[in-house]
């Protein structure tokens, strides 16, 4: 089994073998242990300047990947673009092309549209991990996700996630959808009908249900997506009252999904809800587990993608 | 003034013939040279291509296109008519700004220009224009494209209004609560690349909506760009129904399905958005069968800067008039056939407009093309007369490319040899 040709960016997984994949996810075992040290340090990087280059605000993934990046000892410059500079009209290719002459060497972007870190890509020549793009693709939270349910199964080989809740807009869902299957794993998309497109069941290995019990049932793990409040202004949702009554992962969904399943959240939390806080709180619950390991798959994919390389 | 293009063959024929032209209008066949002389290089002689529907942006949008930029290009795609759409800045409904667009592109010497103008003022969707003043000025049709007729009751005052005057109305025809801002065709590959979707059936119900103004008003209504199946099939029914009913297609929702949006390139975002697979196949049919009348482009330039925006902020549109009759030929030639292609590109549009038949008789208009079956030549968009040098069939090899466009007995457009 060969395990193809070495990505040059983390975009989406298209391009990822299950080969490539697992490599990253044992590799950021190493990066876990490296965090437990006293000197949460390795040279790794020297010599880099990756670029957090975030047109849409996220603080704790910004802040993930910036810890990430050090830790491996890269520098690291962070270009917040608020929605302002879209208004003053500056072209993403004008700011890529401005940054990229400061001689940056990597690229992590975040952005509203869906396709703007393979604008980058395109615009920069230089590798880019994409840290989330409007609904496409945030891949380095879907391995975070893999390795956490990794971590806890040994094997993702016919294990069973569950995603609940408002998968229209999520990224999020998007991006397990592509990776858990490669990994071997099912995965089960639930949530209200509005928010449930039917085009996604044409992914390999995704099933779709409006039923959140149904969805839950043999899952090994079940993640809760975050609820944009505002979604109830879009008219999809009726009340957050009945969503709650009937999407909440909270411990009476999970008595039926597999015993000692595991509870997910991407973060940030609406707490009670899409996700109990006896839930987010209580025993089946990673989800502080996610945040650590997130920055140990970050590390992973800077030293995948940087190390080694050619940076010319 | 007088031109004779030799070494020419007409449609259908291995004869090489020559035509002479005088005074605006094709003189004779086979006279003796005389004028000026052009060696037709073999090529096929049909009448200049009509088109019912490019942007040309002026006025107030010229960073994208102006009329000499734009009528140069079309006469450079074997265009010799070119009906220009009404939502410029400011829009195109003063009969003032209709006499001047005229005057100035008669100017030029490129393709002719009709102005479309619009239905209501500032395409504001509330009050109609001046519509008898608008067609004295010479408007040749009513739209307010760019936009959608979201009030059916102030478009069925417009067509009623139009029918008074014998005009045609055309509609961009799509949902605008149903679209939502979606910036691609809504289905599997929108889902997973996580792009806004628009369904089919935000175009199909408004085309079916229409179908309704239609038949209570009795007016001329023309649908422009169909990109659904589902629009075919409401418009063939009209049809059936007799409704005085006419409809385009474009050449990118034939070639392109929404597969390209995989690029997330924005080049590719145009409304209404590239289809699948099988609603193109099913619009070809529609070519063959004749329940589409004609071919329009929907030439819709933007700066480059615009189109290297990300996929929801990037305005919508592609524009290659230059190029529109060379992808037709090489994708669709053997398909279509030579006669009904022209017929699509030509009569086509003459027929929904009532305009005259182009003819290629002695004592009609001097409005002709030249066109190199043949040779296959590489798509370079940096030799575009249009302003926006770009164009998603760069770099393919594509054959049918004018040598030689007269419009109105002048030399419109030559190619450099």
């Amino acid at each position: 089994m060969t395990a193809g040709p070495r990505p040059r960016h983390l975009l989406d997984f298209q391009d990822w073998t299950p080969e490539r994949l697992n490599a990253l996810l044992d590799n950021a075992e190493t990066m876990l242990q490296v965090l437990d040290r006293p000197v949460k340090k390795v040279p790794a990087l020297q010599g880099l300047t990756v670029c957090t280059a975030f047109f849409e605000n996220s603080t704790r993934t910004r802040t993930s990947f910036e810890l990430a990046a050090r830790r491996m000892s890269a520098d690291v410059v962070s270009f917040a673009a608020g929605s302002s500079s879209v208004s003053k009209g500056e072209s993403l290719r004008d700011t890529i092309e401005v940054l990229t002459a400061y001689k940056v060497d990597a690229y992590v972007v975040r952005h509203h549209a869906a396709g703007a870190a393979h604008l980058v890509a395109k615009y920069s020549g230089k590798p880019v991990i994409n840290a989330g793009d409007g609904r496409r693709a945030h891949p380095t939270q879907a391995l975070l996700d893999a390795f956490t349910v990794r971590q806890e199964y040994g094997d993702l080989s016919g294990k069973k996630v569950t995603i609940i809740g408002d998968v229209r807009h999520s990224r999020v869902a998007r991006s397990n959808a592509e990776l858990l299957p490669k990994l071997g794993a099912e995965v089960v998309l639930c949530g209200p009908a509005t928010l449930l497109p039917e085009g996604l069941a044409a992914l390999p290995g995704v099933t779709l249900t409006t039923d959140p019990r149904q969805a839950v049932k043999g899952a090994h793990a079940v993640m809760a997506l975050r609820l944009q409040q505002e979604r109830m202004n879009g008219g999809y949702l009726a009340s957050l009252q009945e969503y709650a009554d009937t999407y909440q992962v909270n411990e009476g969904l999970m008595q039926h999904a597999e015993s000692g399943a595991i509870v997910l959240h991407p973060g940030p939390m609406n707490r009670d809800l899409e996700i109990s806080s006896e839930a987010a709180d209580g025993p089946r619950s990673r989800i502080l587990k996610q945040v650590e390991n997130g920055q140990a798959v970050r590390m992973s994919v800077l030293y995948h993608l940087l190390v080694g390389r050619d940076q010319a | 003034m007088t031109l004779t293009i030799t070494n020419i063959k007409r449609v259908g024929s291995d004869k090489t013939e020559s035509v002479t032209i005088e005074n605006g209008l094709i003189k004779g066949w086979n006279l003796p040279a005389e004028g000026q002389t052009i060696d037709g290089q073999g090529g096929t002689l049909a009448p200049a291509l009509i088109e019912l529907h490019a942007h040309l942006r002026e006025p107030g949008q010229t960073e994208k296109e102006d009329l000499a930029s734009g009528l140069a290009a079309a006469a450079a795609g074997g265009y010799g008519t070119v009906v220009c759409m009404p939502n410029t800045r400011p829009v195109i409904d003063d009969p003032a700004l209709v006499r001047s667009l005229i005057e100035k592109a008669d100017g030029l010497g490129f393709a002719r220009l009709k102005p479309a103008a619009a239905v209501t003022r500032g395409e504001k969707g509330e009050h109609l224009t001046e519509m008898s003043y608008l067609k004295d000025a010479g408007a040749v049709m009513f739209t307010d494209d760019g936009l959608t007729n979201e009030n059916a009751r102030v478009l069925r005052l417009g067509m009623e209004y139009a029918r008074s005057l014998n005009m045609v109305i055309s509609v961009h025809a799509e949902d605008d609560a149903l679209r939502a801002g979606g910036v691609m065709n809504e289905g599997a590959v929108s889902e997973e690349l996580g792009l806004p979707g628009n369904p089919a059936a935000a175009a199909a119900a408004r085309v079916a909506r229409d179908m309704e103004i239609v038949a209570l008003t009795g007016a001329r209504l023309h649908v422009q760009h169909l990109s659904t199946a589902r629009e075919l099939d409401i418009v063939r029914d009209a049809k059936r129904r007799g409704l005085p009913v006419t409809c385009e297609v474009c050449p990118h929702h034939l070639d392109l399905t929404d597969e390209s949006l995989r690029t997330f390139d924005a080049m590719y975002k145009v409304a209404p958005p590239l289809r699948t697979r099988q609603d193109a196949d099913y619009l070809l049919e529609g070519l063959l069968d004749g329940s589409v009348d004609c071919i329009a482009t929907d030439h819709a330039p933007h700066t480059r800067a615009e189109k290297e925006r990300d996929l929801l902020e990037a305005p919508s549109g592609i524009a290659y008039i230059e190029i529109a009759f060379p992808i037709m030929w090489t994708r669709f030639g053997e398909r279509l056939g030579l006669e009904k292609l022209l017929d699509l590109m030509t009569a086509g549009p003459a027929r929904v407009m009532g305009w005259p038949l182009p003819s290629l008789e002695a004592g009609s208009p001097a409005d002709v093309v030249v066109l190199d079956l043949d040779t296959e030549r590489e798509v370079n968009p940096a030799e575009f007369r249009s302003k926006a040098k770009f164009t998603p069939w760069q770099g393919q090899m594509l054959k049918g490319w004018p040598l030689l466009t007269v419009v109105n007995g002048r030399v419109a457009y030559r190619r450099e040899p």
